[in-house]
């Protein structure tokens, strides 16, 4: 790749906050986002599991109300996040030419609330009473569409869908359109609204899902000997990613350069992670080839650290194999244990997190790490946020997902 | 007879609900394409709601003859007798 690409604006809406700022000091500070679910359903279903990580901010409170008619709440999320990265990069209003603007936004799973709303719809009231806008609601393009018309963005308005790892993939999809020389700016991010009776009943019956029901700010806990599921959240993550030229020439200020990334699948099972990490190890690898980067470069990675016993070993594995003896040196930062894991937005968020840690030189703190797994001997982030060292540094954004994704991405300081 | 009043009141609601416009701009003479800027699937969003809220049927084929406002509020005083 010829063409530097930096990052000049972000975004979010989270567990933490409902914007950037916001989520950052709670990221700092360590904030546990899960809280005891209040809605009738969870009594009504008996579900298993009756808390996640609900957005801090509910969307309907900063959008127009047709807004929120016409969108999913997935898409809500997204258009939150993305206004909030564009107004950040001091785009809004600005002079663009809508042929080299393009879009990159991901979710796991897209409009799971229409959908399933609107079958209740038709069951109990008849096919007519379905909306008309069902299916742009639905679908899981939904947001990069969505998002397309808000900002003219006519270069192409892509969606990655790859489960956990859709969040890294999209930027790692965006940083390919720019590097076309086609494209100058891209929003890049995921989105994920997925807090439903069914999501949650059908990851809670493959045993993926904390069952800490009686204290669920404690239950995400990423790398911790009591760890015993992931912790489902909401919310979305958004980057404005444009070359260095184009953001040199509009005098844009610049947080992070996107140094590269890359995506690669295990092959091995379709929900566990290979045991060896060997698609992780290889995604690591090929981050940091594309990033012109050694591994000597790299001090901190946020981690993808789900908090299920089985996910989190291998991770350290992958690591372990790409960094040897300097992954000492390396801090490693477990944010979804305060935001739990917003699945196809988690990527996005925890990019976020990782351009900030490099912009501001301070890696955010992992919570709920009593008694640190043996087998997980990480330096982490632990008991306070830490400084980083100044100087040119590389920070790594790491996802893997369902289906034997794994995606991940390399930050350079500037 | 029903109330055509009570029926522009109601359509109002359901087009702010679905707009965002304000209740008071939609009066009997504007025209849903032309001066509410209402297009095809939001139509159909109102027209489901208004057979919801007023109990009446209203067939696809006569949505294009429901050229205003007006129109609107005198089919549906018709269906419900």
């Amino acid at each position: 790749m010829s063409r530097r690409l930096v990052i000049t604006g972000l975004g979010a809406t989270t567990p933490l906050g409902g914007d950037v700022p916001s989520t950052w000091d709670a990221a700092l500070a360590g904030t546990a986002g899960a809280k005891t679910l209040q809605q009738d359903w969870v009594e009504k279903y008996q579900l298993p599991v009756t808390f996640a990580a609900e957005v801090a901010v509910e969307p309907a409170e900063v959008l127009a109300r047709p807004e929120t008619r016409r969108m999913d709440r997935s898409t809500q999320l997204g258009m939150v996040a993305a206004r909030e990265a564009w107004a950040d990069a001091g785009l809004q209003g600005a002079e663009l030419d809508g042929e080299r603007v393009g879009v990159s936004f991901a979710t796991g799973i897209g409009g799971v609330w229409t959908l399933l709303d609107s079958w209740d719809t038709l069951r109990e009231k008849g096919p007519r009473r379905v909306l008309p806008m069902t299916v742009p609601m639905l679908m899981p393009n939904g947001a990069s569409g969505a998002i397309s018309l808000e900002l003219g963005a006519k270069a192409g308005a892509r969606t990655a869908v790859s489960a956990c790892a859709s969040g890294v993939e999209a930027l790692i999809m965006a940083l390919d359109m720019l590097s076309t020389g086609d494209v100058d700016v891209v929003m890049a991010g995921g989105t994920e609204a997925a807090i439903h009776p069914l999501p949650l009943a059908a990851f809670a019956n493959m045993q993926a899902l904390s069952r800490r029901n009686d204290d669920p700010g404690a239950a995400s806990r990423p790398y911790d000997v009591d760890r015993d599921g992931f912790v489902m959240g909401e919310g979305a993550g958004a980057l404005v990613i444009e070359t260095e030229e184009h953001a040199r020439a509009r005098g844009a200020t610049i947080y992070a350069e996107l140094a590269g990334g890359a995506v690669t699948s295990d092959a091995h099972h379709i929900t566990a992670p290979d045991p060896d990490g060997l698609g992780a190890t290889r995604a690591l690898r090929r981050a940091l080839a594309s990033a012109s980067a050694s591994v000597q470069d790299v001090t901190h990675v946020n981690a993808h650290a789900t908090s299920t016993p089985l996910g989190d070993v291998p991770e350290y594995t992958a690591m372990k194999a790409v960094f040897g003896n300097h992954l000492d040196e390396v801090c490693v930062s477990a944010t979804k244990s305060q935001t739990g894991h917003l699945l196809g937005a988690a990527g996005a968020v925890e990019s976020v997190l990782t351009v900030k840690a490099l912009a501001e030189r301070k890696a955010p703190v992992t919570i709920n790490l009593d008694n640190q797994d043996p087998e997980i001997p990480l330096d982490v982030v632990a008991g306070s946020a830490r400084d980083l060292d100044p100087g040119e540094q590389i920070g790594i954004c790491s996802s893997f997902g369902f289906g034997g994704h794994n995606a991940v991405a390399a930050f350079r300081t500037v | 007879m029903a109330d055509k009043n009570a029926i522009l009141a109601g359509l109002a609601e359901i087009v702010e609900e679905e707009t965002g416009l304000e209740t008071e701009e939609v009066q009997l003479e504007k025209s849903f394409t032309e001066d509410l800027d209402i297009d095809s699937i939001s139509m159909m969003t109102i027209v489901v709601n208004a057979e919801e809220k007023f109990d009446v049927k209203i067939p696809d084929e006569e949505v294009k003859n429901l050229t205003t406002v007006g129109d609107a509020v005198e089919y549906i005083a018709n269906a419900q007798g």
